[in-house]
């Protein structure tokens, strides 16, 4: 499979590759991050993650709207506010999901999966009636849209170098929450031992709340961002919501660092393969590789040390 | 013109029997209805028990309105719907106004299925509008067929069926792929392709035809790839299309991929305003467009029977109609106006026949013209199939095609192309 190229193609193949990877790394990292969180710290099987990601693509849409009509001197910059307003928007749907819903539901895991699905068909539903049936396609600032040429052969998105940086801006922030925040210990003691932490007066209802309203706005963020690189429909958060799973799940559900390094396998392994192989292939293997996987460590590829 | 044939009819009839018309035509007018003098009597022209009345008849309307298709079927049913409302402003189909039902396949083929055997078994529907995908009207087919409904089918696709109890109003692929590689290989000078699709029947079928055609003319594929439904990520492709720098992408990527297809070649720096490489594509209308943005298509060229700026009298007519309708900001793609034929193409089988019966309908079918539609002339072939003119239209930034070019003769339809498949 190698012959075809000749050894200057191939340097320029592992550079592009290796880059379109990166990008589809950023891609999983961004999309998973809030799955995570929700899957791995409150073990809420959340289907209508998608559709949290959705939101967010929708409330970008309709602020583009917003200034292109009233502020279009602004336009450039709406963006930033789009994903901000994004975040906000999702988080307080997660909330009220929450309380609504998913609260009632902690002890018996199978039944938020279910009624998860049923919330994501709902929001599917809301969407097609307020937005219609038809994809709505965000107008996108100009600096986004173009790459910076490196060579004759590799060139560089910069929506992709854009969510890159995002990306890594989220994780470090994810990371200082969680790890170096007040808030985060309590998280991560509730996740451990709820009673334990109950007793030493965290509230640990208000925390499931936050938690749940984080992931759901980082999903939000997530979606906002994937503006630039796919549709914007009623049913488009499906399209994410198997390769968001699979990324948590290989990672080792409870471990943050799992799900990146998660991603990162999955998604160098799928952009080379793809390349030498066709694109539905390389998604067979990538899938047969991480079930094989999945039967030797079913813990994922990083498991927290915990007691039971 | 559309009145004629039924009036020839009824004369013949007529001749052969005048007084057993006279005698069924003044119980009709005296005992039931005063007003529609020309209606011919509903034993005589349903001798099959379908919904047909004195004064209506009951059609079907079978798309998706939820599910993931929605997205793609929404402006058929439209379409389906502004055709039976003039129908119905005219006068209907032989004397009745269309009354339609309406059901939703929710884009899960077995719910199709179920759905038509509905329609035609509970409702008894004299003929049905609908369907989108292949695989939907593969599951509704064996169900038209054993129930003997007649369904009038919109989307182009790829070929490979010819049944009695379908009308295929769109283009089957080689209408569509031949005119169109024949195009760019003359206008452009094209002579190596890169084949694109999603990984379906319809995409596969069609590349295997392109292939087929573009090797024929002595000329190079030099990639073929296709990718899950849904997918949103190109990268690795668009990566291979700037190594092997093909001449033409021939791309047949439907769905929500479409979006993040064209996004991140636009992205890679894949200028299609340019010279090279052109993009061919026919599976993105005027409704695809308005998900992926006129600005990231650009440049792009498409080979379709239909776009909503083709320039002639019925469509400046069609268009206005369909805003005034639907609203102003509507975008009318190939499969819609297609859609918009079928109550058309009933009606006048239904008036050359005389009858609402599926038999007479399904023999009177071949040869019927629309000189009407929207996209100009159309005629039934034999095979079920329309002949059609194919054009190539050249996308714009505001999301409209620009028609460059159209076939000087209609295409002939071929589903089982010899040496294609």
């Amino acid at each position: 499979m190698f012959a075809d190229y000749t050894t200057t193609e191939l340097v320029s193949i592992f550079a592009m590759q290796g880059f379109a990877g990166l990008i589809l790394f950023s891609v999983f990292v961004l999309m998973a991050l809030g799955l995570a969180i929700i899957f791995g710290q409150m073990g809420v099987i959340n289907m209508a993650h998608g559709e949290f990601m959705i939101l967010g693509a929708y409330i970008t849409y309709i602020i583009s709207n917003l200034f292109s009509s009233y502020l279009p001197g602004l336009f450039d910059l709406y963006f930033f506010l789009a994903m901000i307003v994004a975040f906000f928007a999702t988080a307080a749907l997660g909330a009220l999901v929450e309380w609504g819903m998913i609260r009632h539901l902690y002890r018996r895991p199978l039944d938020t999966l279910l009624a998860t699905w049923g919330l994501s068909l709902i929001l599917q539903q809301i969407y097609r009636s307020v937005f219609g049936a038809r994809e709505v396609g965000v107008s996108l600032p100009d600096w986004l849209m173009g790459s910076v040429p490196l060579s004759d052969m590799i060139e560089i998105p910069i929506n992709g170098l854009f969510v890159m940086g995002l990306t890594i801006i989220i994780s470090v922030s994810i990371y200082l929450l969680m790890f170096r925040s007040r808030w985060g210990s309590q998280v991560r003691a509730v996740v451990q031992n709820r009673p334990m932490a109950a007793a030493v007066g965290i509230n640990t209802e208000k925390t499931d709340r936050r938690t749940f309203a984080l992931g759901c706005g980082i999903a939000g963020i997530a979606g906002s961002a994937f503006t630039m690189i796919g549709s914007t429909g009623p049913t488009a958060g499906q399209l994410y919501i198997v390769d968001t799973f699979l990324v948590v799940v290989f990672g080792g559900a409870q471990s943050l660092v799992g799900t990146i390094a998660s991603a990162f396998t999955i998604s160098q392994s799928q952009s080379t393969m793809e390349f030498f192989l066709s694109g539905s292939m390389a998604k067979v293997l990538t899938l047969l590789v991480v079930v094989g996987i999945l039967m030797l460590r079913p813990q994922g590829l990083f498991a927290l040390k915990m007691r039971h | 013109m559309h009145i004629s044939p039924t009036i020839k009819k009824t004369l013949r009839v007529s001749k052969t029997c005048f007084l057993r018309k006279l005698v069924i035509a003044s119980i009709a007018v005296l005992g039931y209805h005063h007003g529609a003098l020309a209606a011919p009597s509903t034993a005589e022209v349903n001798t099959t028990g379908l919904a047909v009345t004195d004064d209506t008849v009951k059609v079907g309307i079978l798309h998706s309105v939820t599910g993931t298709m929605a997205i793609s079927e929404t402006g058929s049913v439209q379409a389906e719907k502004l055709a039976i409302k003039q129908i119905n402003e005219m006068g209907g189909v032989l004397g009745r106004k269309i009354e339609y039902i309406q059901e939703d396949g929710a884009s899960d083929w077995p719910t199709f299925a179920e759905k038509s055997r509905k329609l035609l078994v509970n409702d008894k529907v004299a003929a049905v509008f609908g369907c989108w995908t292949s695989a939907s009207r593969k599951a509704v087919l064996p169900v038209f067929e054993q129930y003997n409904g007649m369904l009038y089918y919109p989307t182009f696709y790829e070929g490979l069926e010819q049944s009695p109890n379908v009308i295929y109003t769109g283009q089957e692929a080689t209408q569509q792929i031949i005119a169109g590689i024949d195009w760019v290989v003359k206008e452009k000078g094209a002579k190596k392709f890169f084949l694109l699709g999603s990984d379906y029947i319809w995409p596969r079928t069609s590349n295997k035809i392109a292939r087929k055609h573009i090797e024929k003319l002595g000329l190079k594929v030099v990639g073929e790839e296709y990718y899950p439904l849904g997918h949103t990520q190109f990268n690795s492709v668009i990566n291979k299309i700037k190594l092997k720098k093909p001449d033409v992408i021939y791309a047949i990527v439907v769905g929500g991929s479409n979006v993040a297809f064209y996004k991140q070649l636009k992205a890679a720096g894949i200028d299609m305003t340019k010279e090279k490489p052109v993009l061919l594509t026919i599976s993105v209308t005027e409704d695809e467009i308005r998900g992926i943005g006129g600005e990231n298509i650009d440049g792009a060229y498409a080979a379709m029977k239909y776009f909503q700026s083709l320039d002639n009298p019925n469509n400046a007519e069609f268009v206005k109609n369909f805003k005034a309708m639907w609203g102003d900001d509507i975008v009318i793609g190939d499969v819609t106006q297609a859609a918009y034929l079928g109550p058309w193409l009933w009606k006048a089988a239904v008036e050359k026949a005389g009858s609402f019966d599926i038999d007479k309908i399904k023999e009177a079918s071949p040869g019927i013209e629309l000189t009407t539609a929207p996209e100009g002339y159309v005629r039934v072939h034999e095979n079920h199939h329309l002949w059609s003119k194919t054009r190539i239209g050249l996308a714009k930034k505001d999301g409209q095609y620009q028609v460059i070019y159209e076939t000087e003769e209609l295409m002939e339809p071929d589903p089982f192309p010899e040496g294609y498949q």
